[in-house]
C-alpha cells in the first residue's frame, strides 16, 4: 500500500491515548478500559453524524428521483434538516403505551442502536485505520448483526400492538432466511482469501482494480449480486421492507415508539445500511485500495457509491409480497449462492483463476 | 486484552451476566423475558470464549445460538397464543428435592476441584490463526464426527417436519 498521504493511524492514536492516561498514574487495567471507551465514543460520534447525513442524502435522492427538490429551506439545499429533525424528536413527548411490556419496550431501541454500531469494531476504514483486526473479522460482523433481529422482535412484542408484532415477526423470518444466501456469498470470497480477517480480505485485493474480488473471482458479479440483494433484505429496505410495510402494517415494529426512542430505530436503520455497504466494499470492491488519495477517502467514497445504489433500489422498485419474498430467498437465491460457492471452490482447488 | 488485570475485570463482569441471566431464565414468569435472558446468558458465554482466545467458537455461539436457535424460540413463543400473555409457573412439587440435589452436586464438585492438586495447562502458545486450524482439523482428523453430526441434524429436522405436518398426505 503506497499511500502515506493523510494516513490516519487509529491504532497509534490509541497507544498515544494509553500513554497519556498511564502518565496520570492510573492502573493498567483501568487505562485499557478507559482508552477503549474513548475510542468507542469517538467511533460512535462519527457514525451518528454519518447516519444524520445519510438521512438527508436519502431524502434528497428520493426527491430528485421523484422530480422534487426535497428539503431546501434549512441551509444550502437543506443540509441541516436532519439535525433540526433530531432536535425536534429530542423535544417530543415520550409516548408510552399503557399495556406495554415495560422492560422489553424500554430495551428494544437500546439493543437496536448498540447492535448497529457493534460491527464497526472490525471495519477497515483505511490502511491501519481499524479499531481491532480480529482473526474472525467477517464472522464477527455476521454474529453481531443478529442482535438487530432480536431488537426488532423485542420492539414488536413490547409494544403490545398487532401491527408491531406482525412487523417484528416478519422481520425475524426475513432476516433469518436471507442470512443463508448472504453467508454463502461471503464464503465465496473467504475461500479465495483463506482468512476471515477484514485486513487480510482487503490486502488480498491490493494492486490494480482488476484485483478486486468482483472481477477476480470466477463468478464475482454473481456473488456480489446475491450479497447485495441479501444485504438489502438484512437492512430491511425496499424492496424487502415488509417489516414496516406502511400500507399493510401502518409503520411496523416501531409504530408505538415516539421521540428519541423512534429516532434510535431510525438512525440504526441508516447505520445498518452503511454497514452492509461498507462490507460490500470490503469484500468485493477492494476496501481501502486505491491510488493517489488517502485510503480512507477511497473506502468512504466506494461505500457511498454502494449506499447510493441501495437508495436507488429503494425509490425505484416496488415491494415484494411476503410469500414472494420467502420464495425468492429459498428457491432462487440459496441455490444460486451455493452453486456459486461450490463452483468457486472447485475452480480455486484446480487453480483456474488469476 | 493483553494484560491480566483487565481480563480479570472482564471475566467477573461476564460471569455475573451469565449467572444472573441464567438464574432469571429459569425463574421468571414471562416466557418471552425468559427467552431474552437466555440470549443474554449465551452472549455472556460467548464473551468468556473470547477471553479464552476461542474467537471462532464465540462467533459461532452468537451466530447459531443467539442468532438462529433463540430467534426461532421467540418465534415459537409469539406464534403460540396460549403462552403469549400467560404467567407461567416454572417449578413443580419436586422443586425442593431438585434444589437440594443441585446444591449437593455443586458442593461435591467444588470439593473435588479443591482436592485436585495438578491442573493440566496447555504448555505451548495457541496458533495465531486458530480458526484455520479448527477448519483443517474438522475436514481431516474429525471428518467422521463432523459428518455424523450433520446427518443427525438433518434427521432431526426431517423428524420435526414430519411431526409438524401431521397425518395428511
Amino acid at each position: 500500500m503506497s499511500d502515506n498521504l493523510g494516513n490516519l493511524e487509529l491504532i497509534h492514536v490509541f497507544y498515544w491515548l494509553k500513554e497519556l492516561l498511564l502518565s496520570t498514574g492510573l492502573g493498567e487495567p483501568y487505562v485499557t478500559i478507559v482508552s477503549y471507551v474513548v475510542l468507542g465514543a469517538v467511533t460512535f460520534g462519527v457514525l451518528a453524524l454519518l447516519a444524520l447525513f445519510l438521512v438527508w442524502w436519502e431524502r434528497k435522492i428520493a426527491a430528485h428521483i421523484q422530480q422534487r427538490f426535497g428539503p431546501m429551506r434549512t441551509g444550502w439545499h437543506g443540509w441541516y434538516q436532519t439535525i433540526m429533525d433530531a432536535v425536534k424528536l429530542l423535544q417530543k413527548e415520550d409516548v408510552r403505551v399503557d399495556k406495554r411490556d415495560k422492560f422489553v419496550f424500554f430495551w428494544a431501541p437500546v439493543v437496536c442502536f448498540v447492535a448497529a454500531f457493534l460491527a464497526y469494531v472490525v471495519m477497515p476504514f483505511g490502511n491501519q485505520l481499524i479499531v481491532a483486526d480480529l482473526s474472525i473479522g467477517i464472522l464477527y460482523v455476521l454474529a453481531v448483526t443478529t442482535f438487530t433481529v432480536i431488537s426488532l422482535l423485542m420492539a414488536g412484542w413490547g409494544s403490545n400492538n398487532k401491527y408491531a408484532l406482525l412487523g417484528g415477526m416478519r422481520s425475524a423470518a426475513q432476516v433469518v432466511s436471507y442470512e443463508v444466501p448472504m453467508v454463502a456469498a461471503i464464503l465465496t470470497v473467504i475461500v479465495y482469501v483463506g482468512s476471515l480477517s477484514m485486513v487480510d480480505i482487503v490486502e488480498a485485493q491490493s494492486g490494480l482494480f482488476i484485483n478486486w474480488f468482483i472481477f477476480k473471482l470466477p463468478f464475482g458479479p454473481i456473488a456480489f449480486i446475491v450479497y447485495i440483494i441479501a444485504a438489502t433484505a438484512e437492512a430491511n429496505r425496499v424492496p424487502f421492507d415488509i417489516p414496516e410495510a406502511e400500507q399493510e402494517l401502518v409503520a411496523g415494529f416501531n409504530i408505538e415508539y415516539s421521540g428519541m426512542k423512534f429516532a434510535m430505530f431510525f438512525l440504526a436503520e441508516f447505520v445498518n445500511m452503511f454497514t452492509v455497504s461498507a462490507i460490500a466494499v470490503t469484500l468485493f470492491f477492494g476496501g481501502w485500495n486505491g491510488v493517489f488519495l488517502p485510503s480512507w477517502v477511497w473506502f468512504l467514497g466506494k461505500t457511498f457509491l454502494v449506499v447510493l445504489l441501495l437508495m436507488m433500489f429503494r425509490w425505484t422498485y416496488p415491494r415484494l409480497r411476503v410469500d414472494q419474498l420467502m420464495e425468492f430467498a429459498w428457491k432462487f437465491l440459496v441455490p444460486l449462492a451455493f452453486a456459486n460457492l461450490i463452483l468457486g471452490s472447485i475452480m480455486k482447488y484446480l487453480g483456474w483463476y488469476w | 486484552m493483553s494484560d491480566p488485570g483487565s481480563v480479570g475485570i472482564a471475566f467477573w463482569i461476564l460471569s455475573a451476566i451469565v449467572l444472573i441471566s441464567g438464574l432469571l431464565v429459569v425463574s421468571l414468569k414471562n416466557i418471552f423475558h425468559c427467552a431474552l435472558f437466555l440470549m443474554l446468558c449465551l452472549t455472556g458465554v460467548a464473551g468468556i470464549f473470547i477471553l479464552l482466545h476461542a474467537e471462532f467458537l464465540a462467533a459461532a455461539q452468537v451466530l447459531v445460538y443467539v442468532g438462529a436457535v433463540s430467534v426461532l424460540m421467540i418465534f415459537a413463543v409469539m406464534l403460540t397464543s396460549n403462552l403469549a400473555r400467560k404467567k407461567i409457573v416454572q417449578t413443580n412439587q419436586n422443586a425442593l428435592v431438585a434444589f437440594v440435589s443441585c446444591v449437593a452436586f455443586v458442593v461435591g464438585a467444588l470439593w473435588l476441584i479443591k482436592g485436585t492438586e495438578v491442573w493440566k495447562f496447555a504448555t505451548e502458545a495457541l496458533p495465531a490463526n486458530n480458526t484455520m486450524t479448527i477448519g483443517k482439523l474438522l475436514m481431516t482428523e474429525f471428518m467422521l464426527p463432523f459428518e455424523v453430526v450433520s446427518v443427525l441434524l438433518v434427521a432431526a429436522m426431517i423428524g420435526a417436519i414430519v411431526l409438524a405436518r401431521g397425518e395428511e398426505a
